[in-house]
């Protein structure tokens, strides 16, 4: 151990991508802790929105879903889920949407539907919510989510959310104006698209992590971007503010986590 | 024009075998005990609209209600799955549903079409995705001003919504605060609409002149049940109970644990049980 976990490593990694002026969308699970780090920690005056319409919100515990009352309460406003998702969203007021994946591939396509055949799945996931539309009208995406063979796949079983296709220029193909996927904080690594092919390339790895660990738990072969970093360890505020959070939403959802 | 009733005679009165019935909260305000109340009365065949559907139509389609679902996030968000939709999809059981997936952003201008009586949305999404290959009423229009290429989905115009709101007042207005969600464009959007509430007042004396009113006449029915959303919430009265998501993972997991459930907790009990489910929620608002 050195003083904190590769999850929370993700998490502040992830916190740090944001900026004091950004407008971000926030997915459900993993990015909602990053969100509200950075919130409490450099990026004091960020908007954060849910799609439940909740515009600039600042929780002091993590919701369960995207829609506690929470969220609400301490929000500059709260407008209609139709109104959210039209002149927010596809009026291309977001800087950044972040959202979590259950499968991603290597150019940032992201599954969140089904393993296996969609008519006949072998695992009927929740769908994609909000995402589809996050991933193409947010002006960049970032994703977080945890390294491991299943949730890193050659090939994803379904294009839920369209990241950079079959990379290269893909999205301009399609006539998407925004960037798509910039930036993937895994519980190793960071990780940014190569300018030309869109291949998420490995530009740091997380303090003790070696590139055998992020090869091990990667189901396409790695690219490490030349001038690979080490990413800075958590600072002491960045710590306390995370495990402030954690258990005072641990203790406000009854004893359980929340992801 | 707005009748108070009992739940029981709302539920019997507007929803029919064989309707497509929406029952609406994003999160908030989902009327939990509207959607009980057809469960005790055994609707059959109906084409459940909802963007979230979660716990409450986890328990219409393991109680065999559903014969389509219309959705756009099947999840018990921030908890997991929805094991009794993935038993019926998975192993038709209890028997096999009909899903028509979408995204959040295509049923929010779905709703709002409905709402605007108009026969289709269209909108910029589904660039790229899978969805618009095996969802066949997920098409495309050509913007005849700049020749985009846009998504198109069907308007959303149910038989009958179902909706919990905070309050209504004698006239039968009613009153939604909060995240307000789809609420409005699902009760518009519908032939027939149904209203569970917190409470009845004399008059909305003081409430903001932009607040979200429903009025008197687009509402069929009203019903007063408090509690009536739980374990959703209704802002200003009670909190969220996020114990009963994070418990119904295991009570769904096991087709007889949740029969056991559901006759315990609904099919032996009537909608006078949702006050006192909230009573220790109140505390938290």
């Amino acid at each position: 151990m050195t003083g904190f976990t590769s999850d929370e490593m993700m998490t502040i990694a992830a916190a740090r991508a944001l900026k004091n002026d950004d407008v971000c969308f926030v997915g459900i699970g993993a990015p909602s802790a990053a969100c509200n780090v950075a919130r409490l920690t450099h990026a004091p005056d960020i908007t954060l929105i849910y799609e439940s319409g909740t515009i600039g919100t600042a929780p002091d515990v993590l919701p369960l879903s995207i829609g506690d009352g929470e969220l609400c309460e301490t929000a500059v406003t709260t407008v209609s889920v139709p109104e959210m998702f039209r002149y927010w969203l596809q009026g291309g007021r977001i800087s950044v949407g972040f959202l979590g994946a259950a499968q991603l591939d290597r150019f940032g396509n992201i599954n969140t539907t089904v393993i296996g055949d969609y008519h006949t799945p072998k695992v009927r996931l929740p769908g994609g919510g909000g995402a589809p539309e996050i991933a193409s009208s947010c002006g960049e995406i970032f994703i977080t989510m945890k390294q491991s063979k299943r949730g890193l796949v050659d090939k994803i079983d379904f294009f839920t959310s369209f990241g950079h296709g079959e990379g290269g220029h893909a999205r301009e193909r399609l006539g998407l104006r925004t960037k798509g996927p910039t930036l993937l904080i895994t519980d190793l690594a960071i990780w940014k698209p190569d300018p030309e092919t869109k291949e998420f390339t490995v530009t740091a790895l997380h303090p003790g992590v070696t590139r055998e660990a992020v090869q091990e738990t990667c189901g396409w072969p790695v690219r490490f971007a030349p001038g690979l970093v080490e990413t800075p360890a958590p600072t002491a505020l960045e710590l306390d503010t995370l495990r402030a959070l954690r258990a005072r939403t641990a203790a406000a959802h009854g004893g359980q986590e929340v992801a | 024009m707005a009748t108070f009733m009992s739940l029981a005679e709302a539920v019997s009165s507007n929803v029919f075998d064989g309707d497509t019935a929406a029952f609406e909260g994003f999160t908030h305000l989902i009327p939990h005990a509207a959607a009980h109340e057809a469960i005790r009365q055994g609707r059959r065949d109906l084409t459940l609209v909802r963007m979230t559907p979660d716990i409450v139509y986890d328990q219409m389609i393991g109680m065999g209600l559903a014969k389509k679902l219309i959705f756009s996030y099947a999840g018990n968000p921030g908890v997991g799955l929805l094991r009794r939709l993935r038993d019926a999809v998975e192993n038709g059981w209890p028997h096999p549903v009909e899903i028509e997936e979408h995204s959040h952003a295509a049923m929010a201008n779905a709703y709002e079409a409905g709402a605007a009586g108009l026969p289709c949305a269209v909108f910029r999404g589904y660039k790229g995705t899978s969805l618009a290959k095996v969802n066949p009423n997920i098409r495309s229009i050509i913007c005849p001003f700049t020749g985009e290429e846009l998504a198109a989905v069907p308007s959303i115009r149910p038989d009958v919504t179902f909706i919990h709101a905070q309050k209504a007042n004698r006239r039968g207005d009613v009153l939604v605060e909060g995240i307000i969600g789809i609420q409005k464009e699902a009760v518009l959007a519908a032939r027939r609409a149904v209203v569970t509430v917190e409470e009845v007042v004399e008059d909305f004396a003081g409430v903001h002149p932009n607040a979200c009113v429903l009025p008197h006449w687009t509402v069929k029915a009203i019903a007063v049940v408090p509690g009536g959303a739980h374990p959703s919430y209704a802002h200003g009265y009670y909190a969220r109970d996020n114990r009963s998501y994070l418990e119904w993972d295991a009570i769904a997991a096991d087709r007889e644990a949740f029969m056991a459930w559901m006759k315990q907790n609904v099919l032996d009990k009537d909608a006078d049980v949702f006050a006192g489910r909230v009573a220790a929620l109140r505390a938290a608002r």
